[in-house]
């Protein structure tokens, strides 16, 4: 392919291609649609967190005037399976079933009514008796694992769970060297344990599911999903009908960030769908959303850091505890990616293990959440490596760049340890973090505020640092296909199941098409997607649409433009390698051209007649990181204990960036929700496991007043496996605002923090402790 | 119930019962489906629109409360196929990602720049303290809103001119 310096169209901050449809408020989403003769389905959620179901009497419910339709274990299949929208066969666990004889957690599904009005099936939700046997509650990874805890899933038939009576999803051991000698033999250890709390994606839109039969009387599903193809493969399983009964449609999605990974509602509204012949119409309330959506994993990560004098690393050690709560959804991959996604990083130490646990508790179930275990790792990592630049005596900056991976070399690690398997090997062969943590630190004046502890009234301010990786990808599992076909007027078809939640990516993969087609990306109509329109895709998840359904959306582009110099090379009686794809033409050597119109309209309708059309795909094998440093200036207020990052910035290499601005929206979005998982947001629970604060009133995000000064700083680099150089940016940069921000705080004030978020209460406790003298602590 | 008002210029009539939302009236009943609903209690601002003038969450007045008053929605701001330059600077400075909040967004900026056509950065963000945004960290949204205000600001500027010429 090109080099990038020709790039046309790519490298181009072109205008979003569905920007204008949105801004005037069309009608882009699943409830945007004339509802007026749905079902309305709402779910009954569990009291208790964990309870056998002794008796469900529907019968006054079912007389309520509107009920259609009550669902419980009794009239509904069976089936286990996991609702992680994953590759098949999934890594998660076989452990859930549309209605269960047992709840698991405070929400857990325990019926639903379809009714005429939502008034009508809210009015028998509450009319629905459920008799239950109430059971202790496991409410903490401590619990989880105690001798004689509570067994979640005692059920029989749940399979994939690595040890059901102990409570235990997924276990992971992975060694390189000899960890125990490696320490033994270092100048300098260090070990740090970090805590990282509940916390929940809360895209504005919730989840919601609209449902119907078409005309041949299939089930068609438009869903607010990340996962098109996996919703039709496990509504298929669940609901026990062929997949080629199922359309999965996904209309514009109002964001994602993993919680649309997941199939929650799809099995509930077909079965209704399926039952009654009518449609319905099934939406989470923000308070559902928060109680029985997903969360991200909350975990318990310690690191032990092993250096030689000269600051080169010799041995790492991580041992993570995951709470994968009632079910283990995504439990063993975000496990696995906590190592996987940051040990690579540090490729010096020669010595290396790395040791995880899932666990069951009866608490909300996390699931896939930006960032995917290398957010929760980053953290006790990086802070532990600020720990060992002081014992070293080494500037932070310093102790990284004589440890962090570059061009040409390989960690044991990517193979040792992949997506819940064995990884597969690689070399990195674009690294551009060395000039990432140079701008960075010069653009927040690294040299002059570190250690400078500046003073305003009562606020101290510190400047911190971490640099990290993620990947592009799941190499050798994920899979993405394209069609482009091409229309008489020299406009083109970009079908794609690659899945546009709000990330930009038909607007990217437009892009990537248009350069090698020599068109501008607006002359491609994008349909993203549509289970009987589009060809196979995972979907959006694991930083995988730029890099891996870009790659397939090239390789189809190419098809298509050799069937197109192959039309134009008689009409300019020229060779088709003389041919070049300029300015929506075909361009002979001498300058002679053909527009791609007649090209088309020639294939079309006069000579040698055909379908200018290609399909590709793409199954990456290698998962190319991007990398990341992070700054950021603070000001902790001594007396309240409240931290206010001042300045942020990131400077991330993400290879060419296809579409500059999108880029960077992907990278300040991710920031500024890692800097409300930093500093306030957190699920909170009552001492039986219920979600104390499941509304956007108590659940604080960043609004507008809370962002930063944020600067994010594109370090161009070339990725040789990628689309035009690319590698994909969509996680990454939600993993630096915690480690960052709580170096920064140490660099402030002295205090090291080890427990999400920093609250003032408990940077003011820090303080306090801090102050005291060591004797009394 | 019947309720009778204004939406973007045009009258409506709608029926329903009493504890019918200004939300709902918009969505179910006028099939305006630009104002989201993300939250329903008032914290998102997803569904904003302006109220004889002043930016209100759908979700939290009822459609009697509209009764013989304006409504203005995202629908009514573009003037048929041209954005409302409000419109065109959201999408220009890449303010849009999933487009879920971007209605309300619009709608906010709009009773903004209204009563402060040069706004301070304070009086962007405090206007935009109602609407929350998950996926672009809000640094493009802001953009918007200056470019937003610039491109105003030389509408009225052109607008004067001719008005001028006009009476020269």
């Amino acid at each position: 392919m090109a080099e990038r310096e020709s790039f046309v169209v790519v490298g181009q901050s072109v205008r979003k291609v569905d920007g204008v449809g949105l801004v005037k408020g069309k009608p882009k989403f699943v409830a945007d649609v004339d509802l007026s003769d749905v079902l309305y389905v709402k779910i009954l959620g569990s009291p208790h967190a964990h309870a056998r179901i002794v008796r469900i009497d529907s019968s006054a419910a079912a007389q309520i005037p509107g009920v259609i339709a009550i669902l419980t274990y009794e009239n509904t299949p069976s089936t286990r399976h996991t609702t992680a929208g994953q590759g098949y066969p999934e890594p998660s666990p076989y452990d859930a079933r549309m209605f269960d004889t047992k709840v698991r957690f405070v929400g857990d599904r325990v019926a639903a009514v379809a009714a005429e009005t939502e008034e009508a099936a809210e009015e028998a939700l509450r009319a629905i008796r459920v008799t239950y046997e109430e059971l202790p509650a496991v409410l903490s990874i401590d619990e989880a694992r105690a001798e004689g805890a509570p067994v979640i899933h005692d059920e029989g038939d749940s399979t994939g769970i690595y040890e059901a009576a102990r409570n235990i999803v997924a276990d992971v051991d992975i060694d390189v060297g000899d960890v125990e000698r490696g320490f033994v033999e270092s100048d300098v250890v260090v070990e740090t344990t970090c805590e990282t709390q509940y916390a929940q994606h809360t895209p504005i839109e919730t989840h919601v599911v609209h449902s119907y039969l078409d005309s041949d009387d299939r089930l068609v599903l438009r869903t607010s999903t990340q996962v098109p193809f996996h919703v039709r493969r496990i509504v298929a399983q669940t609901l026990g009908i062929p997949i080629q009964r199922i359309r999965v449609i996904k209309p514009r999605v109002g964001g994602g960030f993993g919680t649309k990974q997941e199939v929650l509602l799809e099995d509930i509204a077909g079965w209704v769908t399926l039952r009654t012949g009518r449609a319905a119409f099934l939406s989470l309330s923000r308070a559902e959303e928060f109680v029985a959506a997903r969360t991200r994993h909350p975990m318990r990560v310690r690191v032990k850091l092993g250096a030689n004098k000269d600051g080169v690393l010799h041995a790492i050690e991580m041992e993570a505890t995951s709470n994968t709560g009632a079910y283990g959804a995504h439990g063993l991959t975000v496990l696995a990616n906590t190592g996987s996604k940051t040990l690579p990083l540090y490729n010096k130490a020669k010595n290396a293990h790395f040791y995880g646990q899932a666990v069951y508790t009866n608490l909300p179930v996390p699931g896939a959440y930006r960032g995917y275990g290398a957010t929760q790792g980053y953290f006790p990592l990086e802070t532990a490596m600020d720990e060992l630049s002081e014992r070293l005596g080494l500037d932070p900056i310093e102790l990284r760049r004589r440890n962090h991976i570059r061009v040409g070399e390989t960690s044991p690690i990517f193979e040792k340890l992949g997506e819940g398997r064995e990884g597969v090997s690689q070399t990195v062969k674009s690294c551009e973090l060395e000039r990432c943590i140079a701008v960075g630190a010069e653009r927040i004046g690294w040299r002059e505020k570190r250690g400078a502890r500046r003073r305003e009234g009562p606020w101290v301010h510190g400047v911190g640092m971490s640099i990290m990786m993620q990947g592009s990808g799941i190499p050798q599992i994920d899979m993405a296909a394209a069609t482009i076909k091409m229309n008489e007027d020299g406009s083109f078809n970009l079908l794609v199941g690659a899945t546009d939640i709000g990330t930009g990516s038909d607007t990217i993969l437009a892009q990537i098409a248009a350069e090698v087609l020599g068109v501008p990306a607006s002359r491609m109509i994008v349909t993203s997607s549509d289970t009987d329109l589009t060809p196979f895709d995972v979907g959006a998840y694991a930083s995988s649409t730029t890099y891996v359904s870009g790659m397939a959306v090239q390789r189809a582009a190419e098809g298509v433009r050799g069937q197109i110099l192959s039309v134009a090379a008689p009409m300019l009686k020229a060779s088709v390698e003389s041919l070049r794809l300029v300015g929506e033409h075909a361009v002979g050597p001498a300058g002679a051209r053909v527009s791609l119109a007649e090209v088309c309209r020639r294939a079309m309708y006069s000579s040698d007649q055909f379908q200018i059309a290609a399909t590709a795909s793409c199954v990456p094998s290698e998962s190319p990181p991007p990398f990341l440093a992070n700054f950021a200036e603070v000001a902790v207020d001594v007396e309240t204990g409240r931290v206010k990052v001042v300045h942020y910035v990131a400077a991330v290499d993400c290879g060419v960036a296809i579409n500059p601005l999108m880029a960077e929206g992907q990278m300040e979005g991710a920031i500024v929700n890692g800097i409300g998982y930093a500093l306030s947001e957190e699920m909170l629970f009552s001492s039986t496991g219920r979600v104390r604060n499941p509304s956007l009133f108590d659940y604080k995000i960043p609004g507008a007043l809370d962002v930063p000064n944020l600067d994010v700083i594109l370090v161009g680099s070339y990725e040789p496996t990628g689309p035009m150089g690319a590698k994909s940016v969509g996680e990454i940069g939600i993993n630096g605002p915690i480690p960052t921000i709580a170096n920064a705080i140490y660099d402030a004030v002295g205090i090291r923090l080890r427990r999400t978020p920093f609250t003032p209460e408990r940077v003011l406790e820090a303080l306090v402790c801090e102050r005291r003298p060591k004797g009394e602590r | 119930m019947k309720v009778r008002f204004t939406v973007n210029g045009h009258a409506a009539t709608v029926e329903g019962d009493a504890e019918m939302r200004l939300l709902d009236a918009l969505r179910d009943v006028l099939h305006l489906t630009g104002t989201k609903e993300g939250c329903g209690e008032g914290e998102c601002g997803a569904c904003t629109v302006l109220l004889d003038g002043l930016p209100v969450n759908s979700c939290l007045v009822l459609a009697a409360q509209a009764e013989g008053r304006e409504v203005l929605t995202i629908e009514g701001l573009a003037d048929g196929p041209r954005l409302h330059p409000i419109q065109q600077a959201f999408v220009d400075a890449g303010a849009v990602q999933c487009g879920f909040c971007t209605p309300g967004f619009v709608m906010s900026t709009y009773a903004l720049l209204r009563d402060h056509p040069a706004p301070s950065e304070e009086e962007i963000l405090t206007a935009l303290e109602g609407n929350l945004c998950r996926c672009t960290g809000y640094v493009r949204i802001v953009d918007a809103v200056k470019r937003a205000a610039v491109q105003l600001a030389e509408t009225r500027l052109g607008e004067a001119r001719a008005r001028a010429r006009e009476t020269a």
